[in-house]
């Protein structure tokens, strides 16, 4: 089994996210970058599921050099090799057809991404990617299991989960409980610095969508302290109105 | 030109997330001078149906093939794309819910049109541009995001726009597609839902427990309080790590992004990673015993004190609140 992970280069959970440029750019001054978690999970998954020989793992990154680091960062968790498309990633689209056109010379039987990336999250890689291959996506999977030449997963749902059963080639977009995060060790770290990384350059992408600026959300005014439960309810009943 | 609006039911029904975004669609529709029609798919009744022009369609597609009773985003984005083709719609809404965001996204992709997942406001049409605010950095800012494709789609974050009555009447047409093989590869087994559980993404009153609750075993005393109001549960992410509470209710920039009107953080210190999953809460309550914890910074109100003393007077208090 061929297994394709997707990695996200993106902001630590922790940064404080500001913009420059007149509220146009993302700031990166000082911001650390990390791989995606949900990646990561999905990357610990694929791991799992080419142990004792049963599988091959291929990193792959829409990004520019800078994100070297994360790739290398990925493989010394665990994957054979990487291969990174030489481009910012615009958008999901952009980021997609750049997947898309790659696998469709380097066929895969699982592609793995992450639920969502934490930066410009929009939980559309996955779905755009099953789209561009004509094959089946799965947005939220919270199990996997390869069963031959079929996957079985749970995939969350509003207010519960459903079992699917989708014959491989498929698109999994991985959410927490998949797997466990690996966390590397001296030798994968070693390891990773001469795993091969190929570089690719990007296709045309038609652009379908462009950011034109940013917002911080409004800063909430200053809290007021309640002594006791019978007036918090009082106060969100009357003043909040919000029970 | 036309604007389309996809409604997700529920077994049947629609909630209160499809019926805001029929509203916002209406809006839409009235500022370009154009029809709103809704496409339904599965199996719901013609009650159900015309409650989507009392919230603004004018027209309603009724797709209630039996292979398309469970939803499968394949074969889902190929209604919906047929349906656009035959309305010409160039504007298609959806609720951004966990299905309606992969839906939204498979059929970007298969009409080569921008997706603006989870806005929250109406498009900025000024000087014929196109201009959808939406949350990003997982909900720690907002883009402003202009789709400049033929066709745009838009996903509606709950709880940001109300579902207003506009008293259409209704207007139902039976809408078949031919099925295409290759969309049905997925195949739904099971399906589990919690009976009467309000889904977190749009639920209006969230009842959230971090840490400080110590232990599963104190998770009652949530659950009381969120039935006194109707509210879905949540949780903090090492509450949902150590197992005391599923995955699924994880709340933060690595869980669920939450936009409820009332979010109440008990025992939960509010970390940065925390506060990204609520920035669209619209009224913060924490109860924390710690008076210097950052979750005070973000709260409207708050309580300093024991958790597993205030919760049950305030769900009392609450429960007097609605009797009275
Ligand atoms: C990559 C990454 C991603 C992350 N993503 C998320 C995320 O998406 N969501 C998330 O929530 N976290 C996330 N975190 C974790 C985050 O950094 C915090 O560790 C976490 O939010 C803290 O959870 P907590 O508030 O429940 O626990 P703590 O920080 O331990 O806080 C417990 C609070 O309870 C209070 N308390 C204790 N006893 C009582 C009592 N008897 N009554 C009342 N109050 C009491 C304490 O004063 C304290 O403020 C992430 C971390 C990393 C590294
Ligand atoms: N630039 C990128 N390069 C490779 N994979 C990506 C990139 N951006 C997003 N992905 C993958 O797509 C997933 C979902 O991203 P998104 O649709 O942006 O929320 C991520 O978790 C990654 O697995």
């Amino acid at each position: 089994m061929k297994i394709l992970v997707c990695i996200s280069n993106v902001p630590d959970t922790t940064t404080k996210i500001a913009f420059t440029d007149n509220n146009t750019q993302f700031n990166t001054n000082g911001v650390q970058f990390i791989v995606n978690p949900y990646d990561e999970i999905a990357l610990a998954r694929a791991i799992e599921l080419a142990e004792d020989g049963k599988g091959t793992i291929t990193l792959i990154n829409v990004g520019g050099a800078n994100t070297e680091p994360t790739i290398r960062k990925a493989l010394a968790a665990g994957g054979d090799d990487a291969v990174r498309i030489n481009a910012e990633p615009h958008d999901a689209w952009f980021v997609a057809n750049q997947i898309a056109s790659y696998v469709k010379s380097n066929p895969y039987d699982l592609i793995l991404t992450g639920r969502e990336s934490i930066d410009y999250n929009g939980s559309k890689v996955a779905a755009m990617l099953g789209e561009l291959l004509n094959v089946p996506s799965v947005s939220t999977a919270k199990k996997i299991e390869i069963n031959g030449h079929e996957a079985i997963i749970e995939q969350e749902i509003e207010g519960g989960k459903e079992l699917l059963t989708v014959p491989l080639p498929l698109v999994i977009g991985v959410a927490e409980g998949v797997a466990e995060p690996k966390i590397p060790n001296m030798r994968g770290i070693m390891a990773a610095r001469t795993k091969p990384l190929t570089i690719i350059e990007p296709i045309e992408v038609n652009v379908v969508e462009e950011i034109r600026g940013y917002e911080l959300p409004e800063p909430r005014g200053q809290v007021k302290l309640v002594n006791d439960a019978a007036q918090l309810a009082q106060l969100l009943h009357t003043e909040a109105k919000v029970i | 030109m036309s604007v389309l609006i996809y409604t997700e039911n529920t077994d049947g029904k629609f909630k209160k997330s499809a019926f805001e975004a029929v509203s916002y669609a209406r809006a839409i529709a009235d500022k370009n001078n154009t029809q709103l029609t809704a496409i339904s798919i599965g199996e719901v009744n013609a009650n159900e149906l015309a409650k989507l022009a009392e919230y603004g369609a004018d027209k309603i597609l009724n797709t209630n093939n039996a292979n398309l009773k469970s939803f499968i985003n394949q074969a889902y984005a190929s209604v919906i794309a047929e349906a656009a083709k035959k309305t010409g719609a160039n504007i298609i809404i959806l609720a951004n819910t966990l299905a309606g965001r992969g839906l939204a996204a498979r059929l970007g992709a298969k009409l080569q049109a921008g997706v603006a997942e989870g806005a929250v406001a109406l498009p900025d049409q000024s000087d014929n541009k196109f201009i959808v605010k939406k949350t990003t950095f997982s909900g720690k800012a907002f883009a402003l995001v202009e789709l400049t494709s033929a066709i745009k789609i838009i996903s509606l974050t709950a709880n940001i726009y109300p579902a207003v009555s506009n008293n259409k009447t209704v207007q139902v047409e039976n809408f078949t597609v031919d099925n295409d093989p290759a969309d049905f590869k997925t195949i739904v087994k099971e399906i589990v839902r919690s009976a009467n559980k309000v889904s977190l993404p749009d639920a209006e009153i969230v009842v959230s427990g971090g840490r400080g609750l110590q232990g599963p075993e104190n998770w009652k005393i949530l659950e009381d309080l969120a039935d006194s109001l109707g509210a879905a549960l949540a949780c903090s992410k090492p509450v949902s790590d150590a197992g005391w509470r599923p995955h699924s209710e994880h709340v933060g920039q690595t869980g669920i992004s939450v936009s409820p009107n009332l979010y109440i953080a008990i025992g939960i210190s509010g970390a940065i990673q925390h506060l990204a999953g609520i920035s669209a809460a619209k009224v913060i309550v924490a109860i924390n015993n710690d008076a210097q914890a950052p979750i005070f910074k973000v709260a409207d109100y708050g309580i300093v004190g024991d958790a597993l003393t205030i919760v049950p007077q305030l769900t009392a208090a609450i429960k007097q609140k609605i009797v009275a």
